[in-house]
Order: structure tokens, then C-alpha cells, then sequence
């Protein structure tokens, strides 16, 4: 199952915080959703996956919304 | 050699960023800013509130075109890129007050992290202990965070509230262009010190909105870059603060405007209880609020009502630190005000300690 963590409307840098910790929990195949609002936090989120290892898909923009799916190789 | 060459891949634009900012400080220099200071944003909001009359400090009135040019950049780079997106009500009085005490922590020190880097880079060694400063109190906002605390969400508001601020600026524009002379004395304008020291108003207004669009995209950030290099091991905004010191110092060199030392140095004193004591206040104040205060301008810009509450907070803060004899005064040392100013700093950390502590309630 695909957990979702919604960081719409936190400001730097809580959504990389609450990413970081949600990404702890996360086992070899699982992936989880990171649902942000702003530019700043769709490119700190992905930086961090992807410095951490995880594999990040591109965000899908859903209105003002972006929605960032990163798995554990 | 591929880890340098990643990393410079990942960073460059970051990086461009940094030298753009340091090296257009240094020519803001030359072209008539005070010495280690052609960037301030606590300086020169500072300035703007002494040229509205807030405060009364005559050498340091003046309406300072950086500031509008970083906040007008900013908008131009948000609305190209489709990023102005109006927001709004994440904790608005706190962060009015977190840029009040981070205002009086900067003038205590006598600069924001701008001028504290642009400061060494022009060989004054007291910006040392104000950088050193500003990293232990970013450090003491870093453990809060850890610990859970935040602000809130903001939430989507009309694009009327989000322009405040920007319409704020064009305001502060018009009283520059047409230098009203009114029966109080306002508009105030500093006829000597370094509120009389400015390179031409067009000049400085292109040259910051140029900062503002780069600063915009790069989300640059000299809080951040702490930040981020203590939780998360991440160099990436520190790479375009490291940057910034290189650029200004070359040019520095360049046009000849480095000088070493402690002591006579430009718009600085050498009490190190305060320069470090002021910038730990900041620091603080500026990581509980989530940017250094030129990222509060370009976040003002791309539509953030919260960043631009903390602006207004920096330009009362800056009104009290004057009126109440809490700004640090320029060399040769005068301690007159300086359990003024130790009194402040102390009352802006109990008050910024309270908040990292109790706002810690879980994100919804």
C-alpha cells in the first residue's frame, strides 16, 4: 500500500522534515506520496529522496497541487 | 573527481546565483552604497523606516531601491514561471514579532547575513563572530525543529492580500522618484553617514530585481544554507552562500576595497559579546521563521502574505532598535547603549526560546 503525507501549506523546511520521517518507516518495494504546494518543496523533497537513495518519480501537478512518489529500491 | 563534478551539476545555477549576488554587492559599493554594505536588507529596511520617519537616527533615512527591485524580481521570476501563488495565515503574529527580534539581533550586530559575509569579504574580522553567531542560532532553531516545532499551515487566499506588499513597494518607489517634501520633514532623506551614500536609484533598482529574479528561482538562502548543512548534511544552498563571499571578496580585491582587521572598520564595532550575541538572536529569529530576510522579500514577491507580515516586523523592529538605543553604533566604539542593546537580545531569545518550545503541536 502506498502511504500519502500531505505537506500542502508548510513552510521550509517542514515538508522536508515530515518527508524525511515518513521515509524511516518505508520498506524495500514501498512508496510513498508527498503531496506539496510550492515549487521550494517539490525540489527540496525530491533532492533529499533522491540524495537518500530512494528513487523519485517526476511530480505529477494536480491543480496547485504536486503529488511526488518516491520508492525504496 | 565524479562527486565534484555531480555536485557542481546539481548546484550551479545555486552557485551562479551566489556570485551574481556577491559580485553586484561589491559594484553596488563602488557605485556609492557604504563601505561593506552594497546589501543590507536590515540595513536598508532599517533605512526605509528612518525615511517614513519611524525612527529618528538622521544618518540612516533613506528609501533603498534594493529592496523593492529584490521584492519586484522576485514577482516578475514567480509570475514567468507561473509560481505567484497567493498565501496566507501560518502564525501572522509570530512571525511579526520573529521579525521584530530578528531586525534588533541584526542591528545589534550591525547587518543581515548578506552584509555579515560581504563584511568579511571586505576584510572586517567582527563579522567572524556574527557569522559564528548566526550559526549557533540557527543551531538552537534546528533542535526546536527536531523536537517538532512549526508554525502551521498557511492557507490559499485572493491575489489582493498576496499584493500588499508589492503594492507596499511601488508606494515606496513613488516617494523616492518624487522626493515629497512635506511640512513634518517626511519623506526623510540622510543629508551625511551612510543613509547619504547610495549608488543611483536606477542603477541599484535593476541590479536588485536581477538578484530578486535569480534569488527567486534558486530559492537562495543564507538561514537555509545552515540550516540544512546541520539537518540534513545538505551543501546545496551552502554552495551559492560560499559563493557569495567568493565573488564579493574577488571583487573586493579587484576595486580595491578589502582592508584586515578588528578595529575602524566600516559601519562596525568591536564588542564581540554583541556581535556574536545580536546574530545568535537572528539567527534564531530567522530559522523559527523559515528564511534570512532577503528570502523573506522573494518569498513576499512570489506571493507569501506570512513572509511579508516578517518584513513589516523587521521594519518596526527596526524603528524600536533606533528609538530605543538598541542598534549598535559604528566605530570608533561608544558603550553607552550597550546594556540597551544586551537587554534586547536577551528579551528577543527568552521570547524566541517560548516559542521554539511551545508551538510544537503535530502538523494535521
Amino acid at each position: 500500500m502506498t502511504k500519502r503525507i500531505d505537506c500542502t501549506g508548510l513552510s521550509c523546511p517542514l515538508p522536508v522534515v515530515e518527508t524525511r520521517k515518513a521515509l524511516k518507516d518505508l520498506k524495500s518495494g514501498q512508496s510513498l506520496e508527498v503531496v506539496v504546494d510550492t515549487g521550494t518543496s517539490k525540489e527540496n523533497v525530491t533532492r533529499l529522496a533522491k540524495s537518500e537513495g530512494f528513487e523519485v518519480s517526476a511530480p505529477v501537478q494536480d491543480g496547485d497541487q504536486f503529488i511526488i512518489t518516491i520508492t525504496k529500491p | 573527481m565524479e562527486k565534484v563534478k555531480s555536485f557542481f551539476k546539481t548546484n550551479y545555477l545555486v552557485i551562479l546565483a551566489g556570485l551574481l549576488i556577491g559580485v553586484l554587492a561589491s559594484l553596488l559599493q563602488k557605485l556609492g552604497n557604504p563601505k561593506n554594505m552594497g546589501i543590507c536588507v536590515a540595513c536598508f529596511e532599517r533605512d526605509i523606516a528612518g525615511a517614513l520617519g519611524l525612527h529618528r537616527a538622521a544618518v540612516v533615512q533613506y528609501i533603498r531601491p534594493e529592496i523593492i527591485g529584490f521584492v519586484f524580481g522576485a514577482m516578475v521570476a514567480a509570475f514567468i514561471f507561473k509560481e505567484f501563488r497567493p498565501r496566507l495565515g501560518s502564525a501572522p503574529i509570530i512571525r511579526f514579532i520573529l521579525g521584530f527580534f530578528a531586525m534588533v539581533g541584526a542591528l545589534a550586530f550591525l547587518g543581515c547575513p548578506w552584509r555579515a559575509l560581504l563584511r568579511l569579504a571586505g576584510g572586517d574580522g567582527n563579522a567572524i563572530l556574527g557569522l559564528l553567531g548566526l550559526a549557533a542560532g540557527v543551531g538552537i532553531g534546528v533542535i526546536f525543529i527536531r523536537n517538532g516545532y512549526n508554525l502551521g499551515r498557511n492557507r490559499k487566499t485572493h491575489p489582493a492580500a498576496a499584493s500588499v506588499l508589492p503594492l507596499i513597494m511601488l508606494g515606496l518607489l513613488l516617494l523616492l522618484i518624487i522626493k515629497p517634501v512635506l511640512s513634518s520633514g517626511a519623506v526623510f532623506f540622510s543629508s551625511e553617514g551612510p543613509g547619504s551614500q547610495h549608488a543611483n536609484y536606477l542603477a541599484a533598482l535593476g541590479i536588485a530585481m536581477a538578484i530578486g529574479f535569480a534569488a527567486q528561482r534558486t530559492r537562495f538562502c543564507t538561514m537555509g544554507a545552515i540550516r540544512d548543512v546541520i539537518l540534513m548534511k545538505d551543501f546545496h544552498l551552502m554552495s551559492g552562500v560560499i559563493a557569495l563571499l567568493a565573488g564579493a571578496f574577488v571583487m573586493n580585491l579587484i576595486l580595491g576595497q578589502a582592508h584586515w582587521g578588528f578595529s575602524a572598520q566600516p559601519i562596525a564595532h568591536t564588542n564581540q559579546l554583541l556581535n556574536f550575541g545580536g546574530m545568535l538572536l537572528a539567527g534564531l529569529a530567522f530559522a523559527l521563521a523559515g528564511g534570512c530576510p532577503g528570502r523573506q522579500l522573494f518569498l513576499s514577491g512570489e506571493g507569501d502574505g506570512d513572509a511579508a507580515i516578517f518584513v513589516i516586523g523587521m521594519i518596526v523592529g527596526a524603528a524600536f532598535a533606533h528609538n530605543f538605543t538598541t542598534a549598535g553604533t559604528p566605530w570608533p566604539n561608544n558603550p553607552t547603549n550597550w546594556g540597551w542593546s544586551t537587554a534586547a537580545i536577551i528579551v528577543g531569545l527568552i521570547f524566541c526560546t517560548v516559542i521554539g518550545l511551545t508551538m510544537r503541536k503535530a502538523v494535521d
